[in-house]
């Protein structure tokens, strides 16, 4: 047996030359590929990013499998965030600040700004920080790098899905249990379009921030922080009404309103913003923009970097 | 024939210290501040300051025939590694372009992507998915991987609990069975035990055999001797020869002018010994290459050249060696003694003029095994009285060459020698 493999690749000079001649004649008249610099200003290349979509797939599916795998509880953890939290929240500010919420019970407006917040914060961290964390599939192999973040914000929206079965069972204990003052109705049909919203931000913010962060650095020390902030500035642990008219508009300015008010306008009944939507809308095609072109600059530089 | 890979022009060029390495941000502000017309001005000059650029590769130009297995060698450092992320698409030529008229696919690391939680099965499909392979692909070939990599009985073991020749027995058993019409492969033949690097071996042969086209860069001179029809040396990214591996191979080593294969003292009053002789030099030198190397083939005579100035006229001198694998193990010591040399050296036992001797030791080729050894060279009024023994004062490296590699592909790492010997085989009985 080892004499026959052996002689395998024991090749005479001209084996396999019949095959060869075949393969030359069939090559293309005009390269398939060619490899060169190219530092034009451009957006995303969607042709590069659809022959890649099984690595897409199965990146977005290492995240997830891993995820689970790691942790005994699993889901639970998930969803155990937020749902702490609000626990937290409900006590310090619904029973004991008080905060108005115009009937709607206090968890419930906690819970549902916490999940989308959670989202978001944690998606545009992530994202920030993925190119970076996978440095050795960059450094090694070739795909449209925009993969990388696209794939984090796949693994967000499962565990978002997640937060929202729970929040339903608590919307039918509260509704139905509690007969609590929700109305739930038509305004769940938006919910597909501002979760899209919510992904289109929080994924051109974060893919630009990811850019970023692999030439500096300091962007994934500052964020924590910054994050905080804005978590603060943002109607997450409150709701946008209690903002005095007179400075509605300014708050508003803050792309993250829109968002949250949405997910809870949907969710909750609570009406919508207009003028915040519009804010959030004309942000994220702004941001899909510039995150796109500067992605696209320094993509080619990833691997030299990183 | 029309070539399968045309590289035109290709260079690299990396910024050493500046602009494209991670810098913090405080640095960047800080310069532009400091300095705001300065990266204006650079890109005005083109190359920028030459002390923080470093070309990697200049000047590349090469085709690559459609079936053939094309080899890149070179010293670390060369831009061997450049060129093969260039031409895998990882990282961008600065000028220049390739262009490849059939699928590549790229083998830059053996598990590239492998997750140690995830069990051998699920990796299967990850690495795969990263190689390029489509799903409906890797689930055709899976029993074919798995039987390949001999890991049937732990698929649904995460593989941090593998042993890491499970590990990379899995992670190349998927690499395997990647058939792109172009294959760029970085030194992944080195892995496992001999057995499966026979099987690695036996699955290149398959590649050339279906008319692919592979790239591969090695260290290993016998794959490269036996597996490559053409093969590329690179020196400080420029192309020093291209073309019969064997003769590139002999390029290869003539253009290793190490340091390491020479001792020399320049300072009489200082180099070992006493006031009857002292050591001038020690040198190791092989036919065909210019000067002392500290790389040598393995298949030619390789020469030991002890020079040693004797002080006091009239003494009998004696030299000899020592010669240690880099590890350590004994190999041989011999000296120019009658009885422990082919030839009978005029000098030895014979009183000794003032000035310079050289006594040179022939070890032959075909005898010691590839690696590194080291020489300890010893001066003497005769074999029981020593005058100089410097320990292991030079080493040199045995390169594998390929001539014993005709029939067996394999690993020879083990043995210290590595002999010809003389075989017979009878037919005595039906």
């Amino acid at each position: 047996m080892s004499a026959a493999t052996t002689n395998d690749y024991a090749l005479q000079p001209d084996e396999g030359a019949g095959v060869v001649a075949s393969v030359a004649s069939a090559l293309p008249d005009e390269p398939l590929t060619t490899i060169q610099s190219t530092n034009s200003w451009g957006l995303f290349d969607f042709q590069e990013i659809w022959a890649h979509r099984e690595l897409l797939y199965f990146l977005t599916w290492r995240d997830l499998k891993v995820r689970y795998k790691q942790t005994l509880l699993g889901v639970l953890w998930i969803v155990m965030q937020p749902l702490l939290m609000t626990l937290i929240f409900t006590v310090v500010l619904g029973k004991l600040a008080r905060v108005p919420t115009g009937g709607v019970p206090y968890a419930l407006i906690a819970f549902v700004g916490l999940i989308a917040w959670m989202f978001i914060s944690n998606g545009i961290f992530g994202c920030s920080t993925s190119m970076v964390a996978n440095a050795n599939l960059i450094t090694k192999i070739y795909f449209p790098r925009v993969l990388v973040p696209v794939s984090f914000i796949g693994t967000r929206i499962l565990d978002l899905f997640m937060s929202l079965i729970i929040l339903a069972v608590f919307l039918l204990i509260y509704r139905f249990g509690l007969h609590a003052h929700i109305q739930i109705g038509w305004s769940l049909a938006g919910l597909p379009l501002i979760i899209l919203l919510a992904t289109l931000f929080t994924l051109s913010l974060g893919i630009l921030l990811a850019a970023l962060n692999v030439k500096y650095r300091d962007i994934s020390m500052a964020l924590p922080v910054l994050i905080q902030l804005w978590m603060f500035l943002s109607p997450v642990v409150y709701p946008a009404s209690i903002i005095p008219p007179q400075w509605q508009r300014l708050y508003s300015l803050n792309p993250v309103v829109g968002l949250i008010e949405g997910f809870r306008g949907t969710l909750l009944g609570t009406g919508f913003n207009k003028f915040a939507i519009a804010v959030s809308t004309v942000t994220t095609l702004v941001l899909i923009f510039v995150a796109a072109i500067v992605f696209n600059r320094v993509e080619k530089k990833f691997a030299d970097v990183i | 024939m029309k070539p399968i890979v045309k590289v035109h022009n290709v260079a690299k060029r990396y910024r050493i210290g500046s602009a494209e390495t991670a810098s913090d941000l405080r640095e960047t502000i800080y310069k532009a501040f400091r300095a705001p017309f300065r990266r204006y001005k650079k890109n005005l000059n083109g190359d920028g300051d030459a002390a923080t650029t470093l070309w990697a590769l200049k000047d590349i130009s090469f085709e690559v025939q459609p079936g053939e297995i094309f080899g890149i060698i070179g010293r670390n450092g060369a831009g061997k590694s450049t060129l093969l992320k260039i031409l895998s698409r990882v990282t961008q030529p600065t000028t220049g372009h390739i262009e490849l008229f059939g699928r590549m696919g790229s083998l830059l690391e053996v598990g590239t992507g492998f997750h140690p939680e995830l069990t051998g099965r699920e990796n299967v499909f990850l690495n795969g998915a990263v190689l390029g392979m489509a799903r409906a692909e890797i689930r055709r070939k899976f029993d074919e991987i798995i039987a390949f990599a001999e890991i049937e009985r732990f698929l649904d073991t995460p593989v941090k609990h593998y042993s890491s020749g499970m590990y990379m027995r899995l992670a190349f058993a998927v690499a395997a069975f990647l058939e792109p019409e172009i294959l760029v492969v970085d030194e992944v033949l080195a892995v496992g035990d001999v057995e499966f690097q026979q099987k690695c071996l036996g699955k290149m042969g398959d590649l050339r055999r279906h008319g692919r086209t592979v790239l591969i860069v090695s260290h290993n001179m016998a794959s490269i001797v036996n597996l490559c029809q053409r093969a590329l040396l690179l020196e400080r990214g420029k192309i020093i020869a291209d073309g019969v591996p064997a003769d590139v191979i002999q390029k290869y080593l003539s253009q290793a002018k190490s340091v390491l294969g020479q001792i020399v003292w320049p300072d009489l009053e200082t180099a070992p010994g006493n006031d009857d002789v002292r050591l001038r030099s020690v040198s190791i030198l092989q036919e065909g290459i210019v000067g002392p190397t500290a790389d040598v083939g393995i298949s030619k005579e390789v020469l030991v050249e002890i020079v040693y100035e004797n002080l006091k006229a009239g003494a009998p001198l004696y030299s000899g060696i020592w010669l240690k694998t880099g590890s350590g193990t004994f190999v041989l010591s011999s000296g120019n003694a009658p009885s422990m040399s082919l030839a009978v050296d005029p000098w030895y036992a014979q009183p000794h003029p003032r000035g310079t001797f050289r006594s040179v030791c022939r070890i032959p080729g075909n005898f010691l095994n590839e690696g590194s050894y080291s020489i300890t060279a010893i001066v003497g009024k005769s074999p029981q009285n020593t005058q100089i023994l410097e320990e292991s004062i030079v080493s040199f490296q045995v390169h594998d060459t390929g001539e014993m590699r005709k029939e067996y592909l394999g690993s020879w790492a083990g043995p210290v020698v590595r002999p010809r010997l003389a075989w017979n085989t009878r037919h005595i009985e039906s």
